[in-house]
């Protein structure tokens, strides 16, 4: 059987462009059945995929900057195929890598709930069911068949959309193909966004956008070679596939946790 | 010191001594070996024929439907009634509009026919089939993959359902609510055909053979992300 070059998945997200909307969290809410409650104030206890987060340059008025940071699950690689730090850590094999796609699964029926995983993410990119899902009055008729819905005492992690993927390799079965074009598989944050801050697609690949923005350098564990893109926690050696992109440097060095005096790399 | 040690070695003894007089003396032994073959033969039907027979209910299909009478009548073989959708999804089993072009009225003096007719085509309600295939909420299958791409028959998967005269009895598992075809009707896990069982294993196991592909750092064969949703 002829073989398909394997895929790494990943994104950029230009924290110039957001605007911290929020569309993006909507969005997959309501794409991955993520569930919710009547009072979500307690936000240790609810569920998101997707978290945007608020930060500033904590200088005083009239200085003060606000910059908007959208964070997913980062999909890690690790320092060798797929050694990122959940998949390493979980004692039921129930979240693998798939060398194939770059992309970290979470397979709910498997978990029993340890929450190794989610001490072992430096993100929090990992949430853990507290509550059956409990869905108002006629909702769970318009949950999507595609992804499984969770229930108490699992974790659960944003996937990037990778059932849209399996949609899509089916739509390029039926027409003939084995590949997909850029835009056939984009996550449902990336397509809610109303600034376009979010660009998705195959890091692998050279001629989709997303390779041209993160210029990631395999050889070293996918350091970007724009000097504007860095990742989340990078010097952590992590190796997660979402950059950020940002024109202002206190936003990289809050990014990964300089201090103030220290002079980056 | 260790009395108590020494009693219940000597407490043993006696009993051992006790027993082996008792075999010499009037073969009670012998009825307590055949008590025990009685029971054990008694616990291994109630755990291979009798606890299997109950954990599964059996269910009529709400028509008759008979497929090799069928294929007589339609043009395009199997994708007449089951064919793949330009998106990529499979149609599945049939919807009832695909059968009102033939069954707007009865046709025949056909009991199933005349039953199909007046309690769905005149009450245009859908038939509530039992998928004998159907796999956990969980698992991602697709047909495009394994008919259109790997180019594969449906008896591989589905063995001859396709050409029966009448369908097969579904078999529903009364704690899970999966049906039999997933797990398998053999009991000690043999399987003669391909189409005998479909766990998660002999998906993998196919996948293994067919493109030796390793994708999941975490096991030797294909990664989660690939039947999971
Ligand atoms: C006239 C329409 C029609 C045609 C033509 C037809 N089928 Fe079917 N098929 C059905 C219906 C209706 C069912 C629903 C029964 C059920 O629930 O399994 C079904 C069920 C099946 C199933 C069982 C699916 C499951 O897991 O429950 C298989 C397998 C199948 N068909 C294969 C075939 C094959 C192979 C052919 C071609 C040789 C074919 N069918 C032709 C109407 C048709
Ligand atoms: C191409 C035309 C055609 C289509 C499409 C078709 N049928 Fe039929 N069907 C027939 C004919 C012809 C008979 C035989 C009528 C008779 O002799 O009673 C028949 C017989 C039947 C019978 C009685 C079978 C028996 O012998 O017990 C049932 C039940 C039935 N059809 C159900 C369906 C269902 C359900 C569908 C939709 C999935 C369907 N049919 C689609 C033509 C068709
Ligand atoms: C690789 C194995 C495989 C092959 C080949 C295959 N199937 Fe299936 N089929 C399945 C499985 C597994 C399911 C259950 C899917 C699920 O529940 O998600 C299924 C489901 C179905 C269903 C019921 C779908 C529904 O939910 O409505 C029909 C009808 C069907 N198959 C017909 C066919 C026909 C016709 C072919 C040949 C063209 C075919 N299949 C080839 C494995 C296979
Ligand atoms: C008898 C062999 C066989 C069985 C049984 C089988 N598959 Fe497959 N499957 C294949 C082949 C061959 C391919 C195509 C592989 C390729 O070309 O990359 C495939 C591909 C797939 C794909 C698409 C992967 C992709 O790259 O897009 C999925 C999903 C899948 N199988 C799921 C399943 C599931 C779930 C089951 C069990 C219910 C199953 N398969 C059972 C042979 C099988
Ligand atoms: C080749 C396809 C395939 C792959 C790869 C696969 N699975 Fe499965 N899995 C299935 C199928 C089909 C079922 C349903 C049948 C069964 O229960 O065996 C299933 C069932 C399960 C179940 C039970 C779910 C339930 O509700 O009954 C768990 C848990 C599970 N899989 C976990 C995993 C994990 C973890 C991995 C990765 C290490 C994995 N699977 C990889 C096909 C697959």
């Amino acid at each position: 059987m002829e073989q398909v070059k394997d895929k790494k998945f990943g994104m950029v997200i230009d924290l110039d462009k957001c605007t911290g909307c929020g569309s993006c969290m909507v969005a997959c809410m309501s794409e991955n059945n993520v569930p919710f409650r009547e009072d979500e104030t307690d936000k240790l206890l609810s569920v998101a995929w997707m978290r945007v987060y608020k930060m500033t340059n904590r200088k005083p008025y009239p200085d003060t900057e606000v910059c908007y940071f959208p964070r997913p699950c980062m999909h890690c690689e690790g320092q060798h195929s797929g050694h990122s730090p959940c998949v390493s850590v979980c004692p039921a094999v129930a979240t693998d890598y798939s060398t194939a796609t770059g992309i970290v699964s979470q397979i709910y029926t498997r978990c029993f709930g340890c929450r190794y995983c989610m001490a072992a993410c430096p993100y929090h990119a990992r949430v853990f069911n507290w509550f059956d899902p409990v869905w108002p009055h006629g909702m769970e008729k318009s949950l999507s068949p595609d992804v499984s819905v969770r229930m108490r005492g699992v974790v659960e992690k944003c996937s990037f959309c990778y059932h849209r993927y399996q949609k899509a390799m089916e739509k390029a079965y039926v027409d003939g193909r084995k590949e997909l074009e850029e835009n056939e598989y984009q996550t449902s944050c990336t397509q809610a966004c109303p600034a376009g801050a979010i660009t998705f697609g195959d890091l692998n690949n050279t001629h989709h956008e997303v390779y041209k923005i993160a210029q990631p350098d395999h050889k070293h564990h996918g350091k970007s070679k724009n000097p504007k893109v860095f990742r989340l926690l990078e010097r952590l050696g992590t190796n997660p596939k979402v950059y950020y992109l940002s024109s202002r440097k206190w936003v990289r060095q809050l990014g990964d946790n300089y201090r103030p005096d220290e002079i980056m790399k | 010191m260790s009395t108590l040690d020494d009693q219940a070695k000597e407490s043993t003894d006696e009993a051992a001594v006790e027993s082996t007089e008792a075999i010499q003396d009037n073969g009670t032994g012998g009825y307590i070996i055949l008590f025990f073959i009685l029971g054990f033969i008694a616990s291994l039907l109630v755990g291979w024929i009798a606890f299997p027979m109950a954990l599964y209910s059996k269910k009529e299909q709400p028509v008759a439907f008979n497929h090799a009478l069928h294929m007589d009548e339609v043009e395009n073989g199997c994708e007449s009634c089951h064919f793949f959708r330009d998106d990529g999804s499979y149609s599945g089993v049939p919807k009832l509009e695909q059968c009102i072009e033939c069954h707007e009225e009865v046709q025949g003096d056909n009991e199933n026919e005349a039953h199909f007719v007046s309690e769905y085509v005149e009450k245009e309600r859908e038939v509530p089939w039992l998928i004998y295939s159907k796999q956990p909420d969980c698992v991602f299958f697709s047909h495009a993959a394994h008919v259109l791409k790997a180019k594969m028959d449906c008896v591989t998967c589905h063995g001859p359902v396709g050409e029966m005269e009448s369908l097969p009895v579904y078999e529903e598992n009364r704690i899970t609510g999966y049906s039999r075809e997933v797990w398998g009707k053999n009991i000690a896990g043999l399987k003669k055909n391909s189409w005998d069982r479909m766990k998660m294993d002999d998906c993998a196991d196919c996948h293994k053979e067919s493109n030796n592909k390793v994708t999941s750092v975490q096991t030797e064969k294909d990664a989660c992300f690939v039947c999971h949703k």
